[in-house]
């Protein structure tokens, strides 16, 4: 049985990291310890993270401790994917258009959203975007993007 | 005297307007940004990074100083006054700090933590000037087995000192070392776990890894109980302490500089075990013992002058070697990058001018500090008092624009959510992020001075120790671990954490 989720899981990740990083860099050329090739050192550190995640898992099934606790999983997902979609749409559609939608589905996230002052902080922060970063710093961003047939 | 003709030519470069204006914006834009509860210096210098590329280097790099220590300066405020500590330094700050401020005193307390951080600061700015003309010297004859014997000991340094498991803080190195390794061999020219991407060839930026780790994934974290976020603060009626409360925090401050100075070189360190190390003496000798816990002012006086103390002589191993000795020196390691210059020992020889301007507008910020945040207290209030459900939109919005300013490419966007989602899934796992952000810069450095250390001493390892400075580096590593692993130390550990 697990008892400590927290050792368990972080373990598994440790050794999926660490076993990904061996296989890749099968194809590297290791070299010796003379002439360390590509592999040579994240080979070394793949295995560290190896070691270090089964201690991790073995630790799970032993000692007790705290469970994950819950995942903030509407955050995650609203955050994470407004700013993806920023990244996205950002070139394509212009500031104007990116970065208030970025503002106002990533604010979404929060259980105390409400519209008004969302929709205010959207329209002031995009003028203060674009007039600091694209007028003042020169940040090669367009205003209104070639989509919109610019 | 060669310090004093290296402090004018200094001060000739700090106080040019230009240059003086810069500072000033720094220190103003640290400490409004630091204010905000939750945000320590390492996402606020992320985030600000971005606005100094367009600056010559001199400036650009007294600006991000002015925002380091803004930056930490906002967050002892935010913990006197609300209890929210930033960043691990200032936890410490909330213990009395925030109890002073509920007995009224908030305004002592923040006198208190800005006279201090002034002294302190003077201090450490002077034992910089001091100390790191003779280290650079003696940097130069580092070979490659001492820096990676150093880089060890740095990264060895930080997982002593992170917070919670010390297998997990173990791990986020090995997992940073790993990730500094993404994009091309230098050695080699081999594509390294680029999976074909060509915006990875030159592998992943440090800003982009921590906005993601700290800016996105604090903010998803701060989404999870959002409730428990209702923030109450202390009035402030007076700033003047009492005489008694002057005469209680001289020597308080006097303790907490010295052990923040020397505490802020060590590698891995930075300000963190400082205030803590000041805290827990202060908490044994102080006369008014008992009071600690419940509003003494040598318990914000003390960690507050360390704090900044080693804020500033975390710079001496950076300015030096080339090593940071923590994130945010990590960050001001690749903002010198990005400016064209190499950190490093010959720094300080080729250009003077930088390295004494740095130095000197260091002492001009904190003088800025104290003129500004005093009169200012009000106006930082305000800030703290901007509800986060307002808040973090804003931060997303500067991190998705600035990670993009770097490259001017999307993909440093779509990395930024990636290490947002990476850093959340590992802080929910009690692994913290701090060491491998550390662990990520120094990836390359160490590799590459490990082969070259091998390919000098023909494949024998045993040449780290055999060279002096390497094998006492590495002692320090072992002597550093044994304090965790052996059980009345790692007691302490847990106890000064617990605090």
């Amino acid at each position: 049985m697990i008892r400590s989720a927290k050792d368990f899981w972080s373990g598994l990740l440790y050794i999926f990291f660490g076993l990904s990083a061996i296989v890749i860099a099968l194809d590297y050329g290791m070299g010796t310890a003379l002439k360390m090739g590509a592999a040579y050192f994240p080979t070394v550190l793949g295995g560290l993270l190896i070691v270090i995640g089964s201690i991790s898992v073995i630790r799970g099934f032993v000692i007790r401790g705290a469970p994950v606790g819950a995942f903030a999983i509407k955050g995650l997902l609203m955050v994470v994917g407004a700013t993806l979609l920023f990244g996205l749409t950002v070139r394509g559609a212009g500031l104007a258009i990116a970065l208030p939608v970025f503002v106002i589905l990533s604010a979404a996230a929060s259980s105390r959203f409400r519209w008004r002052p969302t929709l205010l902080m959207a329209v002031g922060l995009t003028l203060f975007c674009v007039l600091v970063f694209v007028k003042g710093l020169g940040v090669p961003l367009p205003v209104v993007g070639p989509w919109f047939g610019w | 005297m060669d310090l004093i003709a290296n402090l004018a030519l200094g001060l000739s470069t700090a106080v040019s307007p230009g240059n003086l204006l810069y500072c000033l914006i720094g220190v103003f834009l640290g400490t409004a940004i630091g204010v905000l509860p939750g945000l320590g210096p390492t996402a606020t210098i992320a985030m600000l990074l971005p606005v100094t590329f367009a600056l010559p280097p001199i400036s650009a790099l007294i600006m991000l100083a002015g925002i380091y220590y803004g930056s930490q300066y906002g967050g002892s405020t935010t913990s006197i006054l609300v209890n929210l500590p930033g960043e691990a330094a200032s936890v410490v700050t909330t213990l009395d700090g925030y109890q002073m401020a509920k007995q009224g005193r908030a305004g002592a307390a923040l006198t208190a933590s800005a006279v201090g951080s002034f002294f302190a600061g003077t201090v450490a700015t002077f034992l910089l000037a001091l100390f790191a003309p003779p280290l650079a010297e003696a940097a130069l004859k580092f070979g490659p087995a001492d820096y990676f014997s150093l880089m060890v000991l740095g990264l060895v340094a930080s997982v002593v000192l992170a917070q919670g498991s010390l297998l997990h803080a173990i791990g986020m190195v090995v997992l940073g070392l790993g990730f500094g390794l993404i994009g091309s061999d230098v050695t080699s020219g081999v594509q390294r776990y680029t999976f074909g991407i060509p915006e990875l060839a030159d592998g992943i930026g440090f800003v982009t890894v921590a906005m993601g780790m700290f800016g996105l994934s604090e903010i998803i974290r701060n989404l999870e109980n959002e409730s428990e976020r209702s923030v109450v603060i202390a009035k402030i009626s007076s700033l003047m302490p009492t005489k008694d409360e002057w005469k209680r925090m001289i020597a308080p401050i006097l303790r907490g500089t010295v052990i923040g100075s020397a505490v802020g070189i060590l590698p891995g360190s930075g300000s963190i075990l400082g205030s803590f190390a000041a805290y827990s003496i202060e908490k044994k000798i102080s006369k008014n013992r008992a009071q600690f816990g419940k509003g003494a002012i040598e318990g914000v006086a003390a960690p507050e002058s360390a704090n900044n103390a080693g804020a500033q002589t975390s710079f001496i191993p950076m300015l030096t070697l080339g090593i940071p000795s923590n994130p945010v020196m990590a960050l001001m390691v690749g903002a010198m990058i990005i400016q064209g210059i190499q950190p490093g020992p010959s720094v300080i020889k080729e250009q003077p001018a930088l390295f004494w301007g740095i130095i000197v507008s260091m002492w001009i910020g904190n003088l800025f500090l104290i003129i500004l945040n005093l009169p200012l207290i009000g106006m930082w209030v305000k800030m703290i008092t901007i509800p986060y459900q307002h808040l973090y939109p804003a931060i997303l919005v500067f991190c998705g624009i600035g990670v993009f300013s770097l490259n001017n490419s999307t993909f440093d966007i779509y990395l930024m959510g990636l290490f947002g989602v990476l850093g959340y899934v590992f802080s929910k796992l009690g692994c913290e992020p701090a060491p491998m952000l550390l662990a990520f810069i120094l990836g390359p450095l160490m590799e590459e001075n490990l082969r070259r250390a091998m390919l000098i001493s023909r494949g024998d390892p045993m040449v780290f120790l055999r060279r002096p400075i390497s094998a006492t580096l590495l002692a320090l590593a072992v002597l550093a671990m044994c304090t965790v692993l052996i059980p009345a130390f790692s007691k302490t550990r847990e106890e000064a954490f617990k605090e």
